[in-house]
């Protein structure tokens, strides 16, 4: 599959993650997000942008527990759960927000 | 991507036999491995242009070396005993589902180019050759049996249908037909470690976070160590353990019951991962290169034992396979089994006094358990026949103040698969991954409405994916699901042991 931004066709996987990474942008992203039925607040962006800051590091997205202590940091101890990521990203923080964000899927037995 | 399509079972009481629905499941289809996936594990990057020649000289190959699989081939007598035994059957009523016809999907070829029967008479006794149409069949519904064995149990021959799944895999990565995810996680444990591909740096990270949190929540410095050389136990446990919920309250269980131990233990990056995805695709040299790592890794750090943490076919491969595959571990201290799972080292702790659990921290909670298929019919967790059920009961009673075991067939040696395992735990097969809950759901409403159950305790990663992703399809909270040392965490005194 594909997605269009800016004028612009970006090659996806057949689950709609990003082939290429550096294809990223902020356009795009509001474009899989739509695909995805989610509605971009700025909450939805923190957790997006920690994503990319994580995996610009670390080569991978992080884990839950890692992004519930940096959303908190941000946006306060009631968003302090895993919880609040979910109501964020129904379909799980992890693979929904990665997708997003244009990061691989976290693969494995999660 | 588009939404993948699914539709929630209604669920039943206990036992019912659903009505038949042929074709409900054979579009269900999971994504095909692409050459960056099969190349790296030595199978072809596509489907090769002789595939019929090929899939049969496999075949051949695999009734050479495994006598088991020509056995079962061979001595079904269609009696009927498997067909209401898979979750999968129960929850989608796709003929096809039934073991039975899960295996005959391998038994009409065989036939056809093994038996000399089947050679003459063809069809007439159910011998047939290869199409295309065969091997998408092949494709889709190897692909929706998680290898469980809860079958086998019932099957009067004791017929496994498991080993017949995992050789129609190897039959298809061999002439490049793989599946994506079983065979692009096993491609990450070659390159990085683990299953989810979590390099050591973000490893390192992860775990100092988890010791924070620790000392912040309990005012105790409970360690998380990494690649420590001279340590007794090397603890290897799934990598989900490291990245998701709830499996991670369970790592922060282990680790405060080593801390309270006073015992010496360390993880490694090299062997991140307990998980061995090899036995999904029933490869024997994929299976054995995943384990070598733990090998490795307990040579390089001059370890005494090994201990494997919460996962269910992990603790297959190590506790039944992990001496052939990767020994002889005669470099170990002989005193320990090779290798020992958590839940017999915590269980040991309990009964001699080395930790206290304060049970009153869960009295909130009624607790059930969900056996793990791997652990139930193929492991113990102890000397003992049956340990692997009573181990972590003994640890959930001894953490819980309210325990209730749900209905005897969907417990112990008849526990139902969660309807993740064998490699179906990924987002295309939610439709059947959903379906094949359903009976394990059914059990869980029993007891829920029964004795008022809130948490179901799991011992394997992908149980615990599997669950939090599904349950809520059925209107249960995701935080419903908890990890047995999760509730040891919540119960552990910590301090005050010298």
């Amino acid at each position: 599959m594909a997605y269009t931004a800016d004028g612009k066709t970006v090659e996806a996987d057949e689950e709609g993650y990003l082939v290429n990474i550096n294809e990223w942008s902020e356009g795009l992203a509001g474009e899989i997000a739509k695909a995805e039925q989610i509605n971009m607040t700025p909450e939805h962006w923190e957790v997006v942008n920690f994503l990319r800051e994580y995996y610009n590091e670390y080569q991978i997205a992080p884990a839950i527990r890692v992004l519930t202590k940096a959303i908190t940091k941000k946006l306060g101890a009631d968003k302090a759960s895993n919880k609040y990521l979910y109501e964020l990203f129904p379909y799980g923080p992890a693979k929904q927000a990665c997708k997003i964000a244009g990061l691989p899927k976290p693969t494995g037995c999660v | 991507m588009a939404k993948v399509p699914y539709t929630v079972p209604t669920l039943d009481v206990l036992p019912t036999v659903p009505s038949i629905k042929p074709g409900a499941m054979s579009e269900l289809k999971s994504y095909v491995a692409v050459a960056a996936h099969q190349e790296p594990l030595g199978f072809p990057g596509e489907l090769v242009a002789n595939w019929e020649q090929a899939a049969v000289a496999k075949m051949g190959e695999l009734l050479g070396k495994y006598k088991s699989l020509r056995v079962y081939l061979d001595m079904c007598v269609k009696c009927g005993a498997c067909t209401d035994k898979c979750h999968y059957f129960l929850g989608s009523g796709d003929p096809k589902n039934m073991p039975v016809a899960r295996q005959d999907l391998m038994r009409d070829i065989y036939r056809y180019y093994f038996t000399p029967t089947g050679k003459v008479m063809g069809a007439l006794v159910g011998a047939k050759p290869w199409t295309r149409e065969r091997l998408d069949d092949w494709y889709n519904y190897f692909h929706q049996c998680s290898q469980c064995r809860r079958c086998s149990l019932f099957c009067p021959y004791g017929i496994d249908t498991a080993e017949i799944s995992m050789a129609a895999r190897e039959i298809m990565d061999s002439i490049g037909l793989g599946q994506k995810y079983c065979n692009e996680i096993i491609g990450k444990v070659h390159k990085i470690g683990n299953n989810l591909g979590l390099p050591e740096p973000a490893l390192v990270n992860t775990l100092e976070g988890l010791e924070e949190d620790v000392l912040d929540a309990t005012g105790h410095a409970v360690k998380f160590p990494l690649d420590v050389e001279g340590a007794d136990v090397l603890f290897v446990t799934p990598s989900a353990d490291f990245f998701a919920e709830p499996h991670v309250d369970g790592l922060i269980g282990y680790a405060k019951v080593f801390h309270q131990m006073g015992l010496s233990w360390t993880m490694s990056s090299y062997a991140s991962e307990a998980g061995n995805f090899g036995m999904f695709i029933g490869n024997y040299e994929q299976m054995r290169k995943i384990a070598m790592r733990i090998r490795e890794a307990a040579i390089q750090l001059k370890v005494k034992r090994i201990v494997f943490g919460e996962c269910g076919h992990a603790w297959r491969v190590a506790y039944a396979f992990l001496n052939s595959l990767a020994g002889p571990f005669d470099f170990l201290d002989p005193r320990y089994p090779v290798p020992q799972h958590i839940m017999e080292l915590t269980r040991g702790a309990i009964l001699s006094g080395a930790i206290k659990l304060d049970s009153s921290a869960n009295a909130d909670k009624v607790v059930t358990v969900h056996d793990s298929c791997n652990i139930a019919r193929a492991t113990r967790m102890g000397p003992e026949p049956g340990s692997q059920f009573e181990y972590p009961r003994f640890v959930l009673q001894a953490a819980c103040p309210k325990f209730v075991d749900m209905h005897p067939d969907a417990t112990r040696e008849r526990t139902f698969c969660c309807g993740g395992g064998g490699g179906l735990l990924t987002d295309e097969l939610i439709d059947i991954r959903i379906k094949g809950a359903k009976p394990r759901v059914e059990a869980l409403r029993d007891v829920v409405e029964q004795h008022g159950v809130t948490h179901m305790a799991s011992m394997c990663a992908i149980c615990k994916s599997q669950f939090t992703k599904v349950l809520p399809y059925y209107g249960y909270d995701m935080g419903m699901v908890q990890s047995v040392h999760q509730l040891v965490s919540n119960a552990i005194l910590l301090g005050g042991n010298s």
